[in-house]
């Protein structure tokens, strides 16, 4: 049972993100201090968020290429309502992203369910509609800062005990969800259905209903990932976070989700997550090209998928008594 | 046990019967329906050059998507190609400004291709990974690679001669792209369709497990499908560095997702097993001409994805939704 | 016919209780197939009702149908007398009825309390599971069937006695009255086997009605008070199991009397064609060695699980060996892959057809050619006439029956695929052809034909490897048997020796 723990691949990831900071602050100390680590986790927020829901979508056997198009998407929306009714309240703001995410998520999870259709065809699809959509809508143009209204802008912004909000709702965000994971029939069911979908039928647990869940909870968290993100860069556009989806999946595969479904642990995507933040936040400080980034990222992911698939490789039926004994 | 022994007949259906009922023949009436609305929308369309450079949106795209169909068909994908061409095209480039010529020019374009789809096929098959991640993370690695060495900067000048790839022409209208795009076409048609090696391809698709034991050397003929993948990927570098006389590190950005696109309009299935070169040859047009023709009635290129995004799930889940319709 | 399936309802007459569920007139279909045809099927309380029947007769159906995992096309399913519908497997778990299926429908990924409280947790405050009531409960329930498993381990850490003894906790874990068991002992030893049946002796004294379906007689009759036979989707005879023999229940499921009759065959055993020797693998087979010869026919006998697959795939190619010399007519023989066993003539028609033997999706004479598409190709490009002429050739050998032969295998009955995946090998002309199981799960008529063939295929001068669980069938075919035991052979038995007594020994050790 020790060994078990000492060996998860959430201690395993921790250790190698330490290490990460370790080697960081041996040459560059000011980076470990708090100040700068709550900005860290502030930067990758986002990403932690959009993780989570990647995770629970990979978990039950599919994937969501339209997170980062879907938090475009909405992000326009809000950043549209906000310039045409300044006086709507942050609140309500957040409710309407949450609400118009999830029902873009809700749209991909009904043709995975309803249709059957596969979902890297399903939200290969969304994706580009999605851009699109923002296109005919803002008609190619930027919302820029001047046009938001202050407290839209200044909610992500405002710090709590040293940390920004938007920070902070990550972190509500990881407990939320590690609960509804751990402690709720549907988070189980997020497992059982991506571990053996035929036995989650056995159980009574309809497959394609428990993905349509998985895509709007997706969906709900990559739209109020859209409002967050706008606000705080207090901008929104066509191509905002184009290609991110492809940053999301990497920080999933290498916080130890299972592409083949069944296994990984919101905790997992929160420090994949956190890994590749640090490293996009740290080349700058250690004086490396910011365009080693997507190398380095790319890197991170095949070795990550290497190590995953080294750790969950099936043993064979162990017949051999003596060979049981001896394991 | 009865005595005599029942007669079967070789096919109930003519080969004739079964294509006319195709995916292939539906694709053919939708791109001819195109054709028609085109030329009465614009004036420009039925003009031989405007036609001709019509070609140009999907030939180079089009001899990835034809390997890419048989990767699909086998059951993996490959996701990394559009990178593969950044990669290829960066190398050429570098190769430029250290005074290679067009023959070696064209060396290091497939050479670099082929090498990336060793890599990708060695992970895939000798490591047992699943190809998706693995290429996402190589589609990072790649481009990555081409980040580092370019940054914000561009290669150019290729020598003269290197032009006629992407810009020459063979025959009046006909340009140099087109034959290749037919003669690429017409050799993985013979391949899919008329060798041992195809057959294996489909074999592999609809049951790994059973073409394993059944003698085929599965992991043999994926690598091969992974080289090949990256070979087209280096013919399509030294076709578009040819044609835009540049490198920049976001070349091809995102051609991944329309080659894909391309692929299952094309009638392949996404979860391997079926379809056909004929299907993607005909799908190809069919993009090419809903790009042109809107590109004439001056819609953006953003609102063609949309169209895009939307035939993708449209060709899909519209029969579907027929079938439970009548149902 | 013994009795009309509509006079069924008279058995109420005969017992003072009324039954808890009922089956009245269910139809089921499928394309193509009518799994179950107005079937009725009452169960008692305090009653064990055993459901008996050849494979593919509708007994899974009826498990599927109870639980909810399939809906009826007509008739109804009765409780106490009123009619209810099961939409999922949740709503049968609420109305009392729970199954212990025949595969183990369960989660590698997830704990063991987990797997056993699945869909129906204990909850806490607001509305969470609770976990430390639902670990408590999960231990009780094992510890009352006699598992000794921690419920905080996960699943895939358990072997697969435990993993069905898992099963069995996760259908008592729901409070029912009805408790379906789907063969339940196939995967257990012997002791586990008797926990078993102090468990139903349990259950019928809580009076609960209990529907078990089983192959093994002696345990019907050892256990169960009613029978209900089905054949080819319909109830062919029920009643009290005191009533009826062993003779009579196997002339209602095969239709006819069945002495099971065996090919005659000469015995022209020839020369040493594999000779396998100290063959080893980490922890699946160890000290393996025997020889086969042209013209004999090699029974493996074992348990389930002995390693007698396992053997076979390595020999294959699909596994390595760690350790061991394979000598094929006296030349030492590399196989690191089925391709390579092809090619030095040793074939394997699996178990398991369907993932390992046909592709399915794939057409009849692509089935048959697949390994010699070196033969009827040139220069690596297909010939289509010669493929049908080769598939056409070895497809009537085999008495195969199909509309045509570019029919998708998975179109054809179990009996004709095997057909199929025979044809596939006998056409590359091998030298050893090992068959696994070659006829579990197939029809009566297609069994005859396949053992037909196999003495046929001996006669030829072909050496046959036979891995089979059914002791008539290694009886009847085998020249000689090896027994296979914990990955070791136990014994290599022949002529006055091979007897019923002498493989179930040496299989189970005793």
């Amino acid at each position: 049972m020790s060994k078990q723990l000492l060996m998860s691949r959430e201690v395993l990831l921790t250790s190698a993100t330490v290490l990460l900071l370790g080697i960081i602050a041996s040459r560059f100390p000011a980076f470990i201090a708090p100040a700068n680590l709550a900005n860290v986790f502030n930067d990758t927020a986002p990403l932690i968020l959009l993780a989570i829901g990647q995770m629970i979508v990979i978990l039950t056997r599919c994937i969501d290429l339209s997170v980062a198009a879907n938090l475009a998407l909405t992000g326009m929306v809000v950043a549209m309502i906000n310039v045409a009714m300044p006086g709507l309240p942050v609140p309500v703001i957040i409710a309407l992203s949450v609400g118009f995410g999830a029902l873009l998520g809700m749209f991909n999870g009904l043709l995975v369910w309803k249709l059957a259709i596969p979902p890297i065809v399903v939200t290969l699809g969304t994706m580009t509609i999605f851009r699109g959509t923002i296109f005919l809508m803002s008609d190619g143009k930027w919302v820029n800062a001047h046009e938001f209204s202050d407290a839209f802008k200044a909610f992500p912004r405002t710090g709590i005990l040293g940390l920004p909000v938007m920070g902070w709702i990550a972190i509500a965000a990881v407990v939320f969800f590690s609960l509804i994971m751990t402690r709720t029939t549907l988070g189980r069911a997020f497992y059982a259905v991506g571990g053996n979908p035929h036995a989650a039928t056995y159980a009574g647990i309809d497959v394609g209903k428990t993905q349509f869940w998985a895509f709007t909870i997706s969906g709900a968290l990559a739209g109020l990932t859209g409002y967050l993100w706008v606000s705080r860069f207090a901008v929104a556009f066509v191509d905002l976070a184009g290609g991110f989806e492809l940053s999301v999946v990497a920080a999933c595969v290498i916080g130890g989700v299972a592409i083949m479904g069944g296994i990984g642990t919101v905790v997992g995507a929160m420090l994949g997550a956190l890994f590749l933040g640090i490293i996009s936040n740290a080349l700058p400080v250690v004086n490396i090209s910011p365009f080693w980034q997507l190398a380095i990222s790319g890197g991170a992911i095949i070795i990550a998928v290497a190590l995953n698939s080294q750790a969950n490789r099936q043993k064979g039926r162990i017949i051999l008594k003596r060979a049981e004994t001896a394991t | 046990m009865t005595d005599t022994t029942r007669f079967i007949p070789d096919r109930l259906q003519s080969p004739l019967q079964r294509r006319l009922k195709s995916w292939e023949t539906l694709l053919l009436a939708v791109a001819v329906a195109i054709f028609i609305v085109n030329s009465f929308t614009s004036p420009y369309f039925l003009n031989a050059w405007n036609l001709s450079d019509m070609t140009f949106n999907f030939t180079e795209k089009a001899m990835i998507a034809f390997a890419m169909a048989l990767l699909i068909i086998a059951g993996e994908i490959d996701l990394s190609v559009a990178s593969i061409i950044a990669l290829a095209s960066t190398a050429m480039g570098a190769a430029v400004q250290i005074g290679v010529g067009t023959p070696g020019l064209v060396l290091i374009g497939l050479g670099v291709g082929v090498l990336c789809g060793a890599f990708n096929g060695f992970l895939v098959t000798k490591m047992g990974l699943p190809s998706i991640v693995v290429t996402i993370g190589t589609m990072s690695l790649f481009r990555g690679i081409s980040y580092i060495a370019l940054g914000d900067q561009a290669y150019r000048g290729y020598p003269s001669d290197f032009a006629f790839f992407g810009q020459g022409y063979v025959f009046w209208v006909i340009s140099f792209e087109l034959v290749l795009f037919a003669i690429i076409a017409l050799i993985y048609f013979v391949i899919l369709h008329k060798t041992n090696f195809g057959r294996a391809v489909y074999a592999i698709g609809n049951n790994p497990v059973g073409a394993e034991f059944s003698g085929i050397r599965v992991a043999r003929v994926k690598f091969i499908l992974f080289l090949l993948t990256g070979l087209m990927s280096g013919v399509a570098a030294i076709c578009l560095t040819s044609r835009l006389a540049s490198t920049r590190p976001s070349i091809a950005f995102g051609w991944e997702l329309e080659i894909v696109t391309m692929v299952v309009l094309g009638g392949v299935s996404i979860l391997g097993g079926s379809g056909s070169i004929p299907g993607v040859v005909i799908a190809a047009f069919v993009m090419g001409l809903v790009t042109f023709g809107l590109g004439l009635l001056n819609v953006p290129g953003i609102v063609m994805s949309i169209v895009i995004g939307a035939l993708l799930i449209g060709v899909i889940a519209l029969p579907r939704l027929w079938e439970k319709w009548r149902a | 016919m013994l009795m009309h399936p509509d006079k069924s309802s008279n058995l109420a007459a005969q017992t003072d209780d009324h039954p808890i569920l009922s089956l009245n007139r269910v139809t089921k279909t499928f394309p193509g197939v009518t799994a179950l045809s107005e079937v009725s099927l009452d169960l008692y309380p305090g009653k064990v009702t055993a459901l008996v029947g050849e494979n593919g007769a509708g007994k899974s159906t009826v498990v599927k149908v109870l639980t909810g995992i399939y809906q009826p096309d007509s008739g109804q399913i009765e409780i106490d007398g009123s009619a209810v519908r099961f939409p999922t497997a949740q709503d049968a778990g609420a109305a009392g009825v729970t199954a212990i299926h025949q595969e183990t429908v369960l989660f590698d990924e997830l704990s063991v309390a987990e797997n056993v409280f699945l869909g129906h947790a204990p909850r806490g405050r607001w509305g969470l599971i609770d976990t430390g009531e639902m670990v408590r409960k999960a231990r009780d329930i094992l510890t009352s069937i006699g598992a000794e498993i921690d419920p905080h381990t996960k699943l895939k850490e358990l072997g697969i006695a435990n993993k069905h003894l898992v099963a069995i906790a996760r259908a008592l874990s729901i409070d029912a009255r009805v408790v379906i068991m789907d063969e339940p002992t196939a995967a257990l030893s012997q002791k586990e086997i008797e926990e078993l049946y102090d468990l139903v002796a349990d259950l019928k004294a809580q009076g609960k009605a209990i529907l078990f379906i089983s192959h093994k007689f002696d345990e019907i009759f050892r256990i169960a008070d009613h029978y209900a036979v089905f054949r080819d989707g319909a109830l062919i005879g029920n009643g009290a199991i005191a009533d009826v023999t062993e003779a009579a229940l196997v002339k209602m499921m095969v239709g006819r009397d069945v002495s099971q009759i065996f090919p005659e065959r000469e015995h022209n055993i020839g020369d040493e064609v594999l000779h396998v020797k100290n063959y080893q693998h980490p922890t699946e087979f160890a000290d393996i060695s025997f020889a086969l010869r042209r013209g004999e026919i090699l029974g493996f006998y074992g348990l389930v699980g002995a390693g007698r697959s396992e053997l076979m795939q390595s020999l294959f190619g699909i596994t390595r060996p760690s350790d061991g010399e394979v000598r094929i007519e006296r030349a030492a023989a590399v196989i690191r892959s089925p391709a390579d066993a092809v090619g030095q003539g040793i074939v394997y028609v699996p178990e398991d057809r369907g993932k390992q033997g046909a592709i399915t999706a794939l057409p009849i004479f692509q089935n048959v050619t697949l390994p010699s598409l070196g033969r009827t190709s040139k220069n690596g490009f297909l010939r289509l006439a010669e493929e049908f002429k080769l598939a056409r050739e070895y497809t009537q050998r085999l008495d195969l029956r199909a509309a045509s032969l570019d029919t998708d295998v998975g179109n054809l009955s179990g009996g004709n695929q095997q057909k199929v995946v025979i044809a596939k090998w006998l056409a590359t002309q091998p030298k050893v052809i090992i068959l696994d199981e070659p006829t579990k799960g197939i029809d009566i008529g297609s069994k005859a034909a396949v053992h037909e063939f196999m003495a046929e295929l001996a006669a030829q001068g072909l050496a046959v490897i036979m891995v089979s669980s059914e002791i008539p069938e290694v009886l009847g075919m085998s020249d000689r048997v090896i027994v296979m035991r914990e990955g070791r052979i136990a014994a290599e038995l022949s002529g006055n020796d091979l007897t019923p007594e002498t493989l179930v020994r040496h299989a189970a050790g005793i």
